[in-house]
């Protein structure tokens, strides 16, 4: 097995009586493209808040490329190649495409003209090419989804969280993000998706974590995971079983 | 960057011509007062405008400038030159210490607002405590006229010294338009988390840009204390000079580069013309004043550089 990129031993987070995450532990290898599923509320942001240094745990830690990063500031995780994309998106709304992807891409350009280029190029990457020199506010929702993984994409990271980059798109706007996901996954850069929409995790995922109501229910290929009983009831309730 | 360059320094050889076609006094005065209140805009369009932090104690700043640049001048002797330097230097240390404190515990929109109205407010009464201001009285700086002093004989002096200010606040913000810096101060007033996420540390980049922020307003204070040649703790750390900053940037356009300039060239118009029209009647030019404010907010939410924009 590959050496882990992120590991997470033990991770826990409450708010006020609320257990939003219990216990996670996980280890993902370098390279795999993974997925995070889970009915909704199940604390999958929060796991991904708490990977990326935006919350910092009440107990356990966090390592990524072999480094204790628990609780460390988002940006310094940014630096060293730990980028998110965030499920509501957040463009730099008053900014072209263009100028929102050249953010991302001022963590190592230092230079405005290098960095616009840059910007193009992963524009291209994620289909955002015809559309570099409008505001970002004016982009459809899928536009924006592309926006948010272009501007990760960008920082040159080694692992990519992706929180949902597909949910609010129709059926043709996800069948032409799945390429793109996978291509990123292709070029080398480890993948870790929250995802509702199965049949991309099917078609994506080499492994695949299932969390329900914080915890860590079950893990696997996506084939074994669907069939497991406990994510069908944790999905469909109590009884569904029975009634399947 | 390049153009916004040729656009400063064409705006700099235009004014040098209105300058000395002239020597009428009103005029001068005129032309003086606009760039300055363009100084004390672009000075808060530099935090508010392309940091997104809006500060309601600019005075703050504007106070120690005038302040140290005259009390150095009063108690130690120092050159007046020296002294705008060093004033320029104590403002920008002041706007690095407010920073630190405010940003460090992520105070964000009228919390930050508040903060530095009350800061702005303290020092205040500090400048009327303690002796070394000279107190409630103010400071009186001598009246000693040479270049050398900093003290011009007419005003051709002081504005050729303000638009050196002027220009020079213009390229730092040409410089925010088109710089790494720049972006990634656009980029935490737009979304600090986004922000985050990319690299962006917001605590060092807001704390930049308040250093840039203090400094232009520091000369300001201590240009306003050559010009004038007095300054007082109401005068120094009051609202007035707070509000004049933010509403020429607000009218004008947050976030632009010319929209300071028009905004406090409008102001000035309106100032002048509202006083000139109604000036007999006490009062009455500030109500209209007021009225006029309230409808180019109404109406150019994004000030009058956004209008001009939307328009072309």
């Amino acid at each position: 097995m590959a050496e882990p990129v992120l590991q997470l031993d033990g991770v826990s987070i409450a708010f006020g009586g609320l257990k939003a995450v219990q216990d996670v532990s996980l280890t993902l290898p370098a390279g795999t493209l993974g997925a995070l599923i889970g009915p909704n509320g199940a604390g999958k942001t929060t796991c991904f808040a708490l990977m990326s240094g935006f919350l910092k745990p009440d107990r356990g830690r966090v390592h990524f490329a072999g480094r204790d990063i628990t609780g460390r500031a988002p940006h310094l995780n940014a630096r060293d190649g730990l980028a998110r994309t965030f499920q509501i998106v957040q463009p730099f709304a008053a900014q072209t495409v263009r100028e929102n992807i050249a953010v991302g891409a001022h963590l190592h350009i230092a230079g405005r003209a290098a960095a616009l280029a840059e910007a193009e190029r992963v524009a291209e990457r994620v289909g955002l090419a015809t559309q570099l020199d409008k505001p970002a506010a004016d982009l459809t929702v899928a536009g924006r989804k592309r926006l948010e993984l272009a501007r990760a994409l960008a920082t040159k990271p080694k692992l990519l969280l992706l929180d949902e980059v597909l949910a609010g798109l129709n059926p043709q706007e996800i069948a032409e993000m799945i390429p793109v996901v996978r291509g990123i996954a292709q070029s080398g850069i480890t993948v870790l998706m929250i995802e509702h929409v199965m049949q991309a995790v099917m078609n994506l995922a080499e492994h695949v974590w299932v969390l329900a109501q914080g915890q860590l229910i079950a893990e696997g290929t996506p084939a074994t995971v669907t069939s497991d009983p406990k994510v069908v009831e944790a999905y469909l309730g109590h009884g569904a079983r029975a009634a399947a | 960057m390049t153009r916004d360059l040729i656009g400063v320094g064409a705006f700099a050889l235009v004014v040098l011509g209105l300058v000395f076609a002239s020597s009428s006094g009103v005029w001068l005065n005129f032309l003086m007062m606009v760039l300055y209140a363009t100084l004390l805009a672009q000075a808060w369009n530099i935090l508010g405008g392309f940091g997104g932090q809006f500060s309601f104690g600019h005075a703050l700043f504007f106070g120690i400038g005038a302040y140290v640049q005259g009390i150095v001048q009063v108690q130690f002797g120092l050159n007046a030159w020296l002294a705008l330097v060093l004033a320029i230097g104590v403002a920008a240390a002041g706007g690095a210490a407010l920073g630190a404190i405010t940003f460090r515990y992520g105070l964000k929109g009228s919390y930050f607002a508040l903060v530095t109205l009350a800061f702005a407010e303290v020092f205040r009464i500090l400048a009327v405590s303690v002796g070394f201001t000279g107190g409630g009285v103010g400071l009186m700086l001598p009246l000693k006229e040479s270049a050398a002093n900093l003290q011009f004989g007419s005003r051709h002096g002081f504005i050729v010294l303000m638009l050196g200010l002027v220009c020079a606040a213009f390229a730092v913000t040409a410089w925010l338009r088109h710089s790494r810096f720049g972006a990634q101060l656009q980029a935490v007033r737009d979304n600090e988390d986004a922000a985050r996420a990319v690299g962006v540390d917001p605590y060092r980049t807001k704390l930049g840009a308040v250093v840039l922020s203090a400094a232009f307003m520091g000369a300001g204070g201590a240009f306003y204390l050559q010009v004038f040649q007095y300054i007082d703790p109401g005068i120094a750390f009051g609202p007035a000079v707070s509000v004049e900053a933010l509403v020429g940037a607000i009218v004008g356009g947050m976030g632009t580069l010319w929209g300071p300039l028009a905004g406090a060239l409008v102001l000035h118009l309106m100032a002048e013309g509202t006083r000139n029209l109604f000036g007999q009647l006490p009062g009455v030019n500030l109500v209209i004043y007021g009225a006029l404010l309230v409808l180019i907010v109404m109406f150019m939410p994004r000030g009058l550089a956004g209008w001009v924009k939307r328009r072309g």
